[in-house]
């Protein structure tokens, strides 16, 4: 009987209502509702980045993509040193701050004692807490001083032969909105990081001991096991250093221009939106703004799908088993 | 049955939440006028911001049926939101350009309602009395010809006064601001240079130096990082106690940024000012004026389109630019000269509504 009524069900049917209750049916459709919405606002929020910034891209067309100059006064408008400043300062975000998170949450998990990991563990999520305008405030006050006559100076001194570590030192640019970038993601990637490795079996943790592997070995175990999450998190991580504005604008110096130097000032692309967007007159200028976002949209994009193709190819060799996150 | 009973109770729950949000949008649209209370929308310019919240708290003091709120958005939002006419009035530290007030689906009329001033400070902790800046110094720094502070055009008019070998540091605004473009307009004016290769606007491309964000930035980091050149509204400069540079004015005069000499700067071109009052007053004539001044402005449509909405913003208005003026000096506004006040009287005047006069 049952498998005839499941012949005559169509698939969506028997989709929403594999048993045939009404109640199960209702909660599926609402659920399916829920999860449609979030992929209609997505696709409306691009819809209505590509028919705000028509005229500009009308306009300029690939060009706006290659172009260095933003001028509005001249209303001429090229995107290039922003998508470069916010991919730059979003690298050294996490170049600094993915050791900083591993260590955090290995210690947190496979070797703080009880009473130290819970205060540790509180402290640095609280640290997520921080609304992005005090750490950019704390960065005026205390980072950019600090780096300006105690970091920026020996750099120089020793690697100034590079191109990295040149031109004048105000403590403000690339560096110090990257530095600023990578404090506040290293409470997201940490806490994920964390929820990985305890996540991974405690069997695995003996097989490793058992076999005679050292405790460094085997936390080599935990994390090749965590891989997946672990990447995770990073992209996690990436997101949010894509995306950061406020505290990265009070930093990085807010000048369209590509240079070398991690010394120079740079700009973000969510940076000019929210300097300019507010005082912005006339049609051109503004679809030029909303282009820009349209290509933190899409900066976002390819950057979440390249550090996911990475993730596949990493959990395709390790055959890792934590899939926690 | 108690699946279905909780999925009920989600739809229900997701529905008011639906409901929730088309109220909310169609209360933001309508702003309505019951009980007998006239309730008026305001928005732009963030420089006059904490004057007009101090008017709208005392208005609504001697006035209790009216309600007008002013949302800080920035003047470009200002005469945006005014043109959509989602606001009944807008504000702007710029006059409006004539391709605005062309596109504007009516006659924009300004009222003038304070004026302002932007200082250059700078942080040189060895220097302890104020330094002399030309329009000529000014230019050339922030065009980046000028690149040390002992460079001997600055140290010329600066004698006595021991300048460090140190490079400049030049520091703007970052986000789009009245400031930079009042600024920028003075540069543009004293400097034919800079303005065949900057101009005058709210986001310039600033030949050199570091963007900071707001005042509140700017001044953090001319405060913390020696050796920088940066500029600021006046009351901001004030209320932090920076130092503060005197100007040469168009009369060969230093002078320094006070509110008289403000004051003097409108006084100064009273006689010469256009009829729709749209003005720039930098670099203005006069042995005493600060050359750096401008005005704020209130955007209102002449024709207003309900009679008791229109009376009570005029209203608003004439109080305004009468009893409004005393509370100007103590938040470091420079009030109107009466010679303008006169003038923004007559444009008050002209506001109608079906026709009507809206103040007879």
């Amino acid at each position: 009987m049952s498998a005839v009524t499941d012949n005559q069900y169509s698939s969506w049917r028997r989709m929403l209502s594999p048993t045939g209750n009404t109640g199960d049916a209702v909660y599926r459709v609402v659920m399916l509702l829920v999860a449609l919405l979030m992929v209609a606002i997505v696709i409306a929020m691009v819809w209505a980045l590509a028919t705000e910034s028509m005229q500009s891209i009308r306009q300029f067309g690939f060009s706006f993509l290659r172009g260095h100059t933003w001028d509005p006064i001249r209303g001429e408008f090229g995107a290039l040193p922003f998508v470069y400043g916010t991919v730059a300062s979003s690298l050294i975000a996490l170049l600094i701050s993915v050791p900083f998170s591993l260590g955090i949450a290995i210690f947190l998990v496979e070797q703080a004692p009880h009473y130290l990991a819970r205060p540790i563990g509180f402290l640095v999520e609280l640290l997520a807490a921080i609304p992005s305008v005090v750490y950019g405030l704390w960065g005026i006050f205390v980072l950019a001083p600090f780096l300006r006559e105690y970091v920026q100076p020996p750099l120089a001194r020793v690697l100034g032969w590079t191109p990295l570590f040149r031109g004048q030192i105000t403590g403000f640019g690339l560096l110090t909105g990257g530095i600023i970038l990578a404090i506040m993601v290293t409470p997201i990637i940490s806490a994920v990081v964390r929820d990985v490795l305890s996540a991974v079996p405690s069997s695995q943790r003996e097989a490793a001991l058992a076999l005679g592997a050292t405790k460094w070995e085997m936390i080599r175990v935990v994390l090749v096991n965590g891989a997946p999450g672990i990447a995770g998190a990073v992209i996690l991580g990436l997101g949010r250093a894509l995306g950061e504005t406020m505290a990265v604008t009070m930093l990085i110096g807010n000048r369209p221009e590509i240079s070398a130097s991690l010394f120079d000032p740079s700009y973000t692309i969510a940076s000019a939106i929210a300097n300019e967007f507010t005082e912005a007159t006339g049609d051109l200028y503004l679809s030029a703004l909303v282009e820009l976002g349209l290509i933190l949209f899409l900066v976002t994009f390819i950057v979440n799908g390249i550090a996911r193709l990475l993730v596949w190819n990493v959990t395709r060799k390790t055959g890792g088993v934590g899939r926690a996150a | 049955m108690s699946v279905s009973k909780r999925s009920f109770q989600l739809v229900a729950c997701l529905s008011i939440f639906v409901f929730l949000l088309i109220g909310i949008a169609c209360n933001h649209g309508g702003g309505g006028n019951g009980g007998g209370t006239v309730s008026l929308h305001g928005a732009g310019a963030s420089f006059p911001n904490p004057l007009y919240q101090k008017w709208l708290s005392e208005y609504e003091k001697v006035h209790a049926n009216v309600r007008i709120d002013y949302q800080s958005i920035g003047s470009g939002g200002g005469i945006k939101q005014l043109k959509e006419q989602t606001v009944a009035f807008g504000a702007s530290d710029a006059p409006m350009k004539d391709e605005d007030m062309k596109s504007a689906p009516g006659e924009v009329v300004h009222v003038p309602t304070v004026l302002g001033a932007v200082v250059i400070t700078y942080n040189l902790a060895e220097v302890k009395q104020p330094l002399r800046f030309t329009p000529e110094v000014i230019a050339d720094v922030y065009l980046g010809k000028i690149k040390k502070w002992n460079d001997a055009k600055i140290t010329a008019d600066n004698p006595g006064v021991t300048l460090p070998a140190n490079d400049i540091t030049v520091v703007y605004r970052s986000d789009g601001s009245g400031t930079s473009a009042v600024f920028t307009d003075y540069l543009s004016k004293v400097s034919t240079e800079w303005k065949e290769k900057v101009g005058t606007g709210t986001s310039p491309k600033w030949p050199i130096g570091l963007g900071a964000k707001g005042n509140e930035g700017l001044t953090g980091q001319v405060k913390n990082t020696p050796n920088t050149i940066g500029y600021t509204e006046l009351a901001y400069a004030v209320q932090n106690k920076l130092p503060v540079a005197l100007i040469k004015n168009a009369a060969g005069n230093f002078v320094e940024p006070t509110i008289d000499a403000v004051v003097a700067a409108a006084a100064a071109s009273a006689a010469t000012i256009p009829d729709d009052l749209r003005v720039s007053i930098t670099n203005a004539q006069g042995a005493q004026t600060y050359p750096i001044s401008s005005y704020t402005y209130i955007l209102v449509y002449k024709n207003q389109q309900d009679a008791g909405k229109g009376k009570a913003l005029a209203d608003f208005l004439w109080w305004g630019i009468h009893d409004g003026q005393n509370f100007a000096k103590a938040l470091q506004y420079a009030p109107l000269p009466p010679e303008i006040v006169k003038k923004a009287e007559a444009k008050i005047n002209s506001m109608t509504a079906g026709g009507s006069p809206l103040r007879s």
